[in-house]
């Protein structure tokens, strides 16, 4: 059996759970920065987040498929005023909502794997305001990944430099 | 796999009518109640019994709801003298007082009781803070939490924000024309001698407050108070014997949901929320449309949230609710007034059940303004909306609550005026 893992990150305790088995798989390709999903053997449909089933069929048969994680900022919010104490340094910082390029337009064009990650720079780290204010709707991204610790490491977006990058991603009118 | 989303015209119908709200109350909108949920509770439902006409021999039923901050019907029920038929606490924030009403008509018609009490108790500013800030800004990140929390992505805000920036991109909708909610609902507060916030507001007070997370300044953004809440649901039949015009339940639907429930943001358009699956079969039970309804009380723990719903559940086009919104049809003496009492934007933080509590006495045609009070005991109400006048809806037949849980689910009630 595996053990809990236990870690600190930008001041909150994350807790991956011995009896957690779906996330405990999910983060130890993350820990070796390979993201994988969980893809349904029925439908063939890939799912996110991690779950205990096939949000699109029901299917309870899925294997952990390797996805490539590059894609388009679909939505986002910017936030100034954080919750958790130890983000209020980064402000303004941002969550983003990406399309992925892979399964983009299924099952039907409203669907997209949609990734929730910050937005941070190669390193992992949360981006500085200079890079915040770049980003909006249509920016380019590739996934990286912060280590949290032995085992466990959180998927992230950073700018695609190699991408060909919208001339004006669409943001909040007031900066 | 059923098809549930074809609705059968010839359901929705039976129960349309049988069932009534005949008493609410609370206790007064505060930062810093000095005491316990459950005296607040108690103290609610007291007064929402005393306002139907009700002694603790006549209610048999309880139903609440909480996010593991408040107390549970067992305490509650004993502090009133009540021995309970049925009771139930259950797990849900906005839009579970729509449904609980719905499960209270479900109860008393499969007999299990009689008269349900429904009440929402929190101290959600002295004790666990509604915004998310304190205990729950340090709980350990466990779960499903794992993919949300871990990226500063937790309270209410920030977590509806995608869907209200996308709304802006897909549909052009302006920060100003979604400000002009915050006006409306800070125009009707001023008439609410219970409003914690009663002052009056501008669009330009509202896009010039400090930014929270974009698209939300914080007088977007929704007051965090103590306070309890009660209603009563019984059965029209046994309203006529009680003290208050019953407010008829026409139709209701509860925690309807988008595809997916928990991250609805896998499924589109993200832009649209879960009024467009509940509105259809809303205004199937309720046998009346959009366009019948004299009142709204559009849930506004976001000004973004008020439109939203107002949208999906087709008081105007998809896409138009910014101009909905913002030209006047939402204020009192426009067309269609929303959150007469000033909501959770200004009036108070109570989960959305002080929303179905001031549609009640819009019905009764009593709203608790400062119109001068006649020989009959009556309101008399003046109809002139100026600071600190009136807000009572002329001619109030048919009322319409829109709850809100997420962009992913909400539940809603249609209610009509009695005799």
């Amino acid at each position: 059996m595996s053990e809990t893992i236990n870690a600190e990150y930008l001041g909150m305790n994350l807790q991956v759970d011995s009896l957690d088995n779906s996330n405990l798989a999910y983060f130890k390709h993350c820990a070796a920065h390979d993201f994988h999903l969980q893809k349904c053997d029925d439908c063939g449909l890939i799912r996110y987040p991690v779950a205990e089933g096939c949000s699109w069929c029901g299917s309870g048969n899925a294997t952990w498929t390797a996805v490539e994680g590059k894609g388009a900022v679909h939505s986002y919010t910017e936030i100034h005023h954080a919750i958790q104490p130890a983000f209020k340094a980064y402000t303004p910082y941002m969550v983003l909502v990406v399309d992925l390029d892979t399964q983009k337009g299924a099952p039907t064009e409203h669907e997209a794997l949609r990734i929730i990650a910050n937005l941070v720079t190669a390193d992992g780290v949360l981006a500085p305001p200079e890079v915040v204010a770049s980003v909006g709707i249509g920016s380019r991204v590739r996934m990286v990944f912060t280590d949290v610790a032995d085992g466990l490491a959180i998927p992230q977006f950073t700018l695609d430099g190699d991408a060909e990058q919208p001339s004006q991603p669409w943001r909040y009118p007031v900066e | 796999m059923a098809q549930i989303d074809q609705l059968d015209p010839e359901l929705g119908a039976s129960l349309r009518e049988k069932y009534a709200i005949v008493g609410v109350g609370e206790t007064e909108y505060l930062r810093g109640s000095g005491t316990t949920t459950r005296a607040m509770a108690v103290n609610a439902i007291r007064n929402a019994m005393a306002d139907a006409g009700l002694g603790p021999g006549d209610v048999d039923g309880m139903l609440s709801y909480q996010g593991a901050d408040s107390t549970l019907s067992t305490f509650v029920s004993a502090d009133l003298g009540i021995r309970l038929n049925f009771y139930m606490d259950v797990m849900g924030g906005g839009s579970s007082t729509e449904a609980l009403t719905g499960i209270a008509m479900g109860v008393i018609e499969a007999g299990m009781c009689q008269t349900v009490a429904i009440f929402r108790s929190m101290n959600g500013h002295s004790q666990t803070r509604i915004g998310g800030t304190g205990a729950r800004a340090v709980a350990p990140v466990v779960g499903e939490f794992l993919h949300e929390r871990s990226y500063g992505w937790q309270s209410a805000g920030q977590k509806f924000a995608p869907t209200f920036l996308r709304h802006m991109y897909d549909y052009g909708t302006t920060p100003e024309q979604v400000a002009h909610v915050k006006v409306a609902h800070s125009h009707h507060a001023s008439n609410n001698p219970k409003a914690y916030y009663n002052h009056r507001v501008t669009v330009e007070d509202v896009v010039n407050s400090r930014m929270i997370c974009k698209p939300l300044h914080l007088l977007d953004c929704c007051v965090e108070t103590d306070n309890a809440t009660a209603i009563i649901v019984t059965s029209a039949e046994r309203a006529k014997d009680m003290r208050q015009i019953p407010a008829l339940i026409r139709g209701v639907v509860g925690r309807v949901s988008k595809p997916r429930a928990d991250l609805h943001y896998e499924t589109g358009p993200i832009s649209t929320v879960a009024g467009h699956y509940a509105g259809p079969r809303l205004w199937r039970n309720a046998g009346v449309g959009p366009e019948d309804v004299d009142v709204t009380g559009s849930y506004d723990a976001f000004t973004f949230t008020t439109m939203l719903q107002l949208e999906d559940y087709g008081f105007c086009k998809k896409g138009e609710g910014g101009d909905y919104v913002s030209n006047g049809t939402t204020f009192l003496g426009g067309a269609r007034p929303n959150n007469t009492s000033g909501g959770h934007l200004c009036e108070g933080y109570t989960h959305g059940i002080a929303m179905v509590v001031e549609n009640v006495r819009q019905l009764r045609h009593e709203a608790d303004d400062s119109c001068p009070i006649g020989p009959d005991g009556k309101r008399q109400h003046t109809f002139d909306y100026s600071e600190g006048g009136c807000r009572q809806v002329k001619d109030v037949e048919i009322s319409a609550n829109l709850g809100w849980a997420t962009p992913g689910t909400g539940s809603a009630m249609v209610m009509r005026r009695g005799v």
